[in-house]
């Protein structure tokens, strides 16, 4: 019976990555949008049972491509629940875009596939043991989604989708130049070809790397994934992205894909704390999360585009996260691991609506966007819990992680708690000031019913709040093990 | 023997370097294109020779892709492309000529100064193809932040690219190098090519993208 576990838990990793592998096949071939859209629903249902699976059969033993541990279960599972529910708001969004016109039946195939190898590119990147395979899920992901985001083919789609090819790529590059210096550093200790890429082995050995070859590689790797992390110097493609793609693809840009960005540069930065002469990853982390954090807050309010606005919000929030993770130790990595899941929830939730409004009001204006709670209370009372959430207020789960961020930079480096704090209140000014005047007020623009999926926003909003009421035990011993592997 | 081995890699890799600089004057696309198939040719001798030294057979593969598709093909398609859709021949430049060379000149010397220190104890071929790969690297760079025009900045990606792939056969046994390479084929004929030109030609009738910013110019952000 022993033997058996080993085998069911292989089989919840190739579920992982097959169902969306073959769920793309089918979409690209199969016509219709009732059946495709209720066909990529069921796919990624399927997969969220398979990564669910993963928590409780046996893990494999980390072999030469794959690996499943504490670190990643969180991040497959989590991608796994958003794009579930992504592709309910999907379902119900695209509907709509098909009856206006905005996109034929072939954009629509098209659409669906992309998604399912989207989903397929960032699970692989998060059971990828070889830093060579996590690249190359990487950039899978991120040109399924350049693709996505074109998809319109307005002048707008096709300016983000090129900006977003442009910068993703030179992300890429680095990236990749970072991987091959983390190669050459490990090549004379682990010895050559696929041994020197799997992460596994590069983490026994790491102690006994070059420590100046492995900090040029974390800086060039940082630059690289950071791009696609949206941290502020690179961050140049996200708001256009987020604004002029399908918003179930802003729902899982923000939640899902910066995540598997910021996932890689994790990865490597346990590596580097494996090496005790190589430089300290955490100070270049923080500063870039700290310039991120405080730009976004102040670009918050210049913002006309409603989904703009949100997606500075992403940067800011990514700002946080890469400081916490910067700043490490048990505290700081437990707030960081708790913010990115309550960030990844929030945030989709933000797009559900969003998107439904946008598409009621036939604009994506802030201006023209008023009186929400009046005319569509579903909807509205959706965006102020979510932006309330956001802007990080009681008692939902983004207060908590983000007092549990400021408390521990107070304990810690005091200094730095100054432009922290100031960015988050920043931020929140912005938003509060934004939210009042989309959810209340006179209404404006077109009233017509909502042909809403509540379900995806609402059953988000629910976990967030319930997170920042009362967060199971289990879940924060789990996290809290996790916080102490980040080192 | 092996000072012979080190000093024709060297040469290549040099040789990269060298054709990398060239394409930072071109003003015009064709040209640019030219420039870029010998940047290519250069890059198959590179990896062809790093294959026979290295005693790797799988890194005639991505000599291959290179010469087949990266010398040939790509540039071949540009040509036509550029033909049919009349776009400017010319290119133009954010910077001047003079400004643009400087700056690479001072990339070269910061890859050299940044690598070279970083890796005192490695291979001595190694170091210096990671050296000359990141000039590479940041020299396509510069050729895609100095143009305006859609066709030359995919064609300084390239040359980025081609970078990379020095890089990744320089450092001796690293696996997946093939794999990468034709990862990053298949995205640059399937995104550039296929994709973007022809959307942007769909909307725009032109190629350069100095019509998407003042697009953006009128827009209300």
């Amino acid at each position: 019976m022993n033997a058996l576990f080993p085998l069911l838990a292989f089989d919840a990793v190739t579920a992982v990555l097959l169902i969306p592998v073959a769920a793309a096949v089918l979409l690209a071939l199969l016509p219709g949008y009732r059946l495709t859209a209720r066909l990529n629903v069921i796919a990624s249902l399927l997969t969220l049972l398979a990564a669910l699976s993963l928590l409780v059969t046996a893990r494999p033993i980390p072999g030469l491509y794959l690996l499943v541990d504490d670190l990643n279960i969180v991040f497959i599972v989590l991608n796994a629940f958003v794009g579930f529910t992504t592709s309910i708001f999907s379902a119900s969004y695209i509907a709509h875009e098909l009856e206006t016109g905005r996109l034929t039946p072939a954009n629509l195939r098209f659409y669906h596939a992309m998604y399912q190898i989207m989903m397929f590119g960032m699970n692989l990147a998060f059971v990828s043991n070889n830093i060579g395979l996590m690249w190359v899920a990487v950039e899978l992901a991120t040109l399924t989604t350049v693709l996505m985001v074109g998809i319109y083919r307005t002048h707008e789609a096709l300016e983000a989708a090129w900006k977003y090819f442009i910068l993703g790529s030179v992300g890429i590059a680095f990236a990749l130049f970072g991987t091959i210096l983390v190669y050459m550093a490990a090549q004379p200790v682990v010895g050559e070809g696929y041994d020197a890429m799997v992460w596994t082995l590069l983490i026994t050995h790491a102690a006994a790397f070059d420590p100046a070859l492995l900090n040029v590689a974390f800086v060039f790797l940082l630059l690289g994934y950071g791009t696609k992390v949206g941290l502020a110097p690179l961050h140049a493609w996200l708001p256009d992205a987020h604004a002029e793609g399908p918003t179930p693809i802003s729902a899982v840009l923000s939640g899902l894909l910066l995540n598997v960005a910021l996932y890689a540069v994790l990865r490597f930065k346990i590596l580097l704390a494996a090496s005790p002469e190589a430089i300290a990853a955490g100070p270049l982390m923080m500063t870039m999360g700290l310039i991120s954090l405080v730009f976004a807050a102040f670009m918050l309010y210049r913002r006309r585009d409603i989904k703009r606005l949100f997606a500075y919000s992403s940067i800011e929030h990514m700002g946080i996260i890469v400081f916490a993770f910067g700043m490490g130790g048990p505290v700081a990595n437990f707030a960081g691991l708790l913010h990115m899941v309550m960030h990844s929830l929030t945030k989709s939730a933000i797009f559900f609506a969003v998107g439904h409004i946008a598409q009621i009001k036939g604009t994506q204006r802030l201006s023209s966007i008023r009186g929400l709670t009046e005319t569509h209370p579903g909807l509205g009372w959706g965006l102020v819990i979510g932006v309330v959430a956001i802007a990080g207020l009681p008692p939902l789960g983004i207060f908590m992680s983000e007092f549990l961020v400021v408390s521990s930079t107070f304990a810690r480096q005091p200094l730095l708690a100054i432009p922290l704090v100031f960015g988050l209140l920043i931020a929140f000014g912005a938003l509060l000031l934004r939210l009042t005047g989309v959810a209340f007020g006179q209404p404006r623009g077109s009233t017509a019913p909502a042909e809403a999926s509540y379900i995806p926003m609402y059953s988000h909003l629910a976990l967030v709040l319930g997170a920042g009421i009362y967060l199971p035990p289990p879940l924060v011993a789990w996290f809290q093990h996790i916080a102490t592997l980040l080192r | 023997m092996s000072g012979l081995v080190f000093d024709i890699a060297h040469m290549f890799a040099g040789g990269l370097v060298l054709v990398s600089m060239m394409m930072l004057y071109q003003d015009r696309l064709y040209a640019l294109l030219n420039v870029f198939a010998l940047h290519s040719m250069v890059l198959t001798l590179s990896v062809a020779w790093q294959a026979f030294v290295q005693d790797a057979p799988h890194l005639y593969v991505t000599a291959a892709i290179a010469l087949v598709f990266k010398a040939v093909i790509i540039p071949v398609a540009l040509h036509r492309m550029i033909r049919q859709l009349g776009i400017h021949r010319e290119i133009e430049t954010v910077v001047g000529i003079g400004p643009t060379m400087l700056a690479g000149i001072g990339l070269v010397a910061l890859a050299m100064v940044v690598m070279l220190r970083v890796t005192p104890e490695a291979n001595p071929l190694a170091r210096e193809d990671l050296a000359f790969a990141l000039s590479v690297l940041l020299l396509g760079l510069l050729v895609m932040v100095t143009r305006r025009n859609a066709v030359s900045q995919v064609v300084g990606f390239m040359s980025l690219e081609n970078g990379l792939v020095l890089a990744a056969t320089g450092a001796k046994g690293m696996p997946l190098v093939v794999e990468i390479s034709v990862a990053f084929s298949i995205l640059i004929a399937f995104i550039v090519i296929g994709v973007f030109l022809f959307r942007i030609r769909e909307r725009f009738d032109t190629v350069d993208v100095r019509a998407l910013d003042d697009f953006k110019g009128r827009r209300r952000k």
